[in-house]
């Protein structure tokens, strides 16, 4: 099973009522298509960065959900032939995670070795005098 | 920073007229002395760029919309890669313009 993000935008003059209506009808077409929705966020009416089939702003829905990429597949066509919406993005995030939780096992790891600080390296004593020899025989 | 003055100065003049060779070789060559930039990504230890996150994403997009070069930003390669998917996917879901004004 993998993780994935999706965010869909909503015509802004469609009505409360029929946006509850369609995010209900998403998740079913999840559910239905193998998958789980985790999470549902309506993130609410904002204002698009660009227009958007004549729009300015819209509403945007989150989904984190979990299934397989025939699931995503399936949710993605729908949307695409339900009219309402206007603009989806689906992200993969359980690969990203993976990679953040071994970043943070690292640094946890490296955060307890600190307590028990170990001096620099001594200053190589050896090494400097190997260089003023060297050139002394070139004087010569 | 300050060490870092100090050491510049206090040091030998330089024979070959600074690093660059600007105009005035030996003489003052550096009036003021420039932030070192660095990676904000690795030093506040920032792990997702996240394309919802507008706040931290919109710091490093130009006024026209514009993804900012590293050599202006000092971010480092790796968080510049994940920071223009990030940015590129705003763009998609119009969080942010692909191009503006």
């Amino acid at each position: 099973m993998r993780k994935y993000e999706l965010m869909f935008i909503v015509r802004p003059d469609t009505s409360e009522e029929d946006l509850d209506k369609l995010v209900a009808q998403m998740e079913g077409v999840v559910s239905g298509a193998g998958g789980k929705v985790e999470k549902t966020d309506k993130m609410g009416r904002r204002r698009l960065a660009y227009r958007v089939q004549g729009f300015q702003d819209g509403h945007y829905v989150l989904f984190t959900l979990e299934g397989s990429g025939d699931t995503v597949k399936e949710l993605e066509r729908r949307l695409r032939v339900t009219d309402t919406v206007i603009k989806f993005l689906a992200v993969r995030i359980d690969e990203e995670q993976k990679r953040i939780d071994k970043v943070k096992e690292l640094r946890a790891k490296r955060e307890a070795r600190k307590p028990r600080p170990k001096p620099v390296q001594p200053a190589p004593f050896a090494a400097p005098s190997t260089a003023e020899s060297s050139p002394a025989p070139k004087e010569q | 920073m300050a060490e870092r003055t100090e050491r510049k100065e206090g040091g030998r003049p330089p024979a070959h007229g600074g690093r660059r060779g600007g105009p005035h070789p030996g003489g003052p060559r550096r009036q003021f002395y420039r932030r070192r930039k660095v990676c904000k990504f690795c030093s506040e230890k920032i792990d997702v760029i996240d394309y919802k996150d507008l706040k931290l994403i919109g710091q490093f997009v130009s006024e026209r919309g514009k993804i900012l070069p590293r050599r202006l930003t000092g971010t480092c390669s790796h968080h510049q890669h994940v920071l223009n998917t990030a940015i590129k996917r705003a763009r998609n879901i119009a969080f942010l313009p692909f191009a503006a004004g």
